[in-house]
């Protein structure tokens, strides 16, 4: 029986592993038809949208991760604490965008934005807000799914009451006793919120943003090659980014340190 | 003048009145507890001294100051939490030293003052460890240690010792005790277990459904306690049902038998029905001359190791008797079934009124109280 139960789990695991796989394989093996040898990689790696397209998803990525943060640790540690029963509200509107697609959502802030007194669309620093603005609220499913489960997880309301009761302000607080102890969910929500952000082709094309997957779909128009070049080099990427995010994200801080005798 | 002084304490949630016009007033240096049932309003009064929590009616003074709407990183006051509370992604150090680096002491005065308090509570080798490497005895050390580190005015522990095994409560009470009396803080302890209470505390509030039954010393409480509730919560109790014969002279019916409470039962008519509560280390086996009398039959014997308790049960149903003796191999424990007369003085007879026999449970379960 337990032989049976870990052949089972063997099994599953390998047909995760092929169906992770086998694409990204195959990307790569058509990557590599291309000729000259390697051609395919070097013409992207030597085009210059590359980088600035990536760079901008990048950016607009982590402003998006340090919004959505701003907004939701607050509002569900607050909610945690002084009005559980509003939970089951905010879980509806933070699921809101898994209903409304992306071309609703981007045609509505165009509508609304796009014209006075609200015409925010008129600057590159007023698109480029829209589109972080937009993505925060793409994240918000996954980013307050995550921060909740974390705040499930440690009894916030004795850990506020401790640190009140020892002198300590609402944001010393959140920043000193809950965010550190909900770091590991933040970081899921993170990794999560920038893996959509790099991939997001709708809002970024209709506000005419120079970001990355726009780039990916112009160059799969007529270069197949250095399109699934591209998408080989922009996944590792990503996944580069996240563990960076995760190692920045443990923190160092100043620790007391005590002398014994 | 009291150091710590609640004057007309109400809190209601909503309809629900949680604590009634509580009126206490507390020395410096005094450790007071709190002791109740669940849901008589003592964790909430406790929070109010905290600060969590706005009195409905009422002040709170501190050392001659009213702090009952300042917020609770306001008040100054040390606070140990059943659950420890302690900050999981700090170490013991740095959770000890928390409220001094939110006062922005220097880093010397932390260090300083964080070793202090390690040593106090017997740690100073866990500065670097983290609450999960620690014990739950551990970790309410430190959770204490944090409390006194920012030398409160007050410190408030609620149920500290509840999620310790017995015999860590019983070396942890002794050390906060200890520790209490070498700083001299003026200490307010929540507990719903009276052995606690009244081995802590110099004075201890017994509360039920929000009200305040009796305040007294340790031994006043246990000897004289002033309603049937204290009576029956705070230590065993047997509850026997009496009336009686002559109340000018303190005569009683109690099990068809003769009895003497100590003195005139107040209000009391011939033939009234009344409640005789008695201690069961106060009933001695065998008869003594000058104590009251009572004859019955051995329905139980309980070994306790160092205690054998028997419970007698009498000939006309008016409930049953436990009393304690002393484990001494070389003296015979009567069998059941076996008839025995115990004694007891008439000082021993604590006479509950109408309605405090309302509020008694039915005799078998108050034996066991």
């Amino acid at each position: 029986m337990r032989y049976a139960a870990r052949v089972a789990w063997w099994l599953v695991f390998i047909v995760g592993v092929l169906y992770f796989f086998i694409p990204l394989y195959g990307t790569l093996a058509f990557s590599l038809k291309s000729k000259p040898f390697l051609s395919a990689y070097t013409a992207i790696l030597n085009d210059p949208q590359f980088v600035s397209t990536l760079s901008y998803s990048f950016v607009a990525g982590i402003l998006t991760i340090i919004v959505s943060i701003l907004i939701i640790v607050p509002t569900a540690f607050w909610v945690r604490l002084k009005y559980p029963q509003l939970r089951p509200i905010i879980e509806f509107i933070t699921l809101l965008p898994f209903v409304i697609p992306p071309i609703i959502l981007v045609f509505g802030l165009i509508n609304t934005y796009s014209k006075q007194p609200l015409a925010v669309t008129n600057t590159e620093t007023g698109s480029n807000a829209l589109l972080v603005a937009a993505y925060v609220v793409l994240s918000f499913p996954y980013m307050y799914r995550a921060v909740d489960t974390g705040l499930r997880a440690i009894d916030i309301h004795s850990l506020t009451e401790a640190s009140q009761s020892l002198g300590a302000g609402w944001i010393r607080i959140l920043w000193q006793v809950i965010l550190p102890n909900v770091r590991t969910s933040l970081l899921s929500g993170a990794f999560l919120t920038l893996a959509i952000v790099v991939g997001e082709f709708t809002i970024a094309t209709f506000l005419d943003r120079p970001a990355f997957a726009p780039f990916l779909g112009l160059v799969g128009d007529s270069k197949p090659y250095e399109q699934a070049a591209l998408a080989l080099v922009s996944f590792g990427i990503t996944w580069a980014a996240m563990v960076l995010i995760a190692v920045l994200g443990r923190g160092s801080r100043s620790r007391i340190k005590v002398t014994i005798g | 003048m009291p150091f710590l002084e609640l004057t007309g304490i109400q809190k209601r949630f909503g309809d629900v009145a949680a604590v009634h016009n509580f009126d206490l007033a507390i020395e410096p240096g005094e450790f007071v507890s709190f002791l109740g049932p669940s849901g008589c309003g003592k964790t909430t009064t406790l929070r109010m001294i905290a600060g969590f929590e706005r009195p409905t009616a009422g002040t709170i003074v501190v050392n001659g100051t009213d702090i009952t709407h300042k917020a609770p990183n306001q008040r100054n006051v040390g606070m140990v939490f059943q659950s420890y509370a302690l900050f999981p992604n700090m170490t013991v150090a740095d959770n000890v030293g928390f409220g001094l680096k939110v006062r922005r002491r220097s880093k010397d005065q932390i260090h300083k003052r964080v070793s202090e308090l390690l040593e106090l509570i017997h740690l100073p080798d866990k500065a670097s460890r983290y609450p999960w490497q620690l014990s739950g005895g551990q970790q309410q050390r430190v959770a204490l240690a944090r409390a006194l580190a920012i030398e409160p005015q007050v410190l408030l522990l609620d149920e500290p010792l509840s999620a310790l095994d017995a015999k860590i409560r019983v070396s942890l009470r002794n050390e906060i005790r200890a520790i209490q009396r070498q700083l001299g803080i003026t200490t307010v302890y929540v507990t719903h277990d009276q052995e606690e209470a009244l081995s802590l505390s110099d004075r201890i509030v017994v509360m039920s459904e929000g009200r305040i039954e009796q305040i007294g010393t340790p031994f006043e409480i246990y000897n004289f306690p002033s309603t049937g509730f204290v009576a029956r919560f705070v230590g065993t109790l047997n509850v026997v049902s009496a009336k009686v014969l002559d109340p000018t002279a303190g005569t009683l019916e109690a099990a068809g038998q003769p009895i003497r409470a100590a003195g005139p039962i107040s209000g009391g008519h011939p033939g009234d029905a009344l409640t005789v509560a008695l201690r069961p280390e106060i009933i001695s086996l065998g008869a003594r001359d000058g104590m009251n009398q009572l004859s019955g039959v051995v329905d139980d014997v309980t070994f306790l190791g160092a205690i054998v308790r028997v419970r007698i049960r009498f000939s006309d149903d008016s409930g049953a008797i436990s009393f304690d003796t002393f484990n001494n191999p070389h003296l015979a424990v009567p069998d059941r079934g076996t008839a025995i007369t115990i004694s007891f003085p008439p000082e021993a007879c604590l006479v509950l009124d109408r309605a405090e026999i309302a509020a008694a449970a039915a005799p078998e379960d108050l034996d066991a109280a």
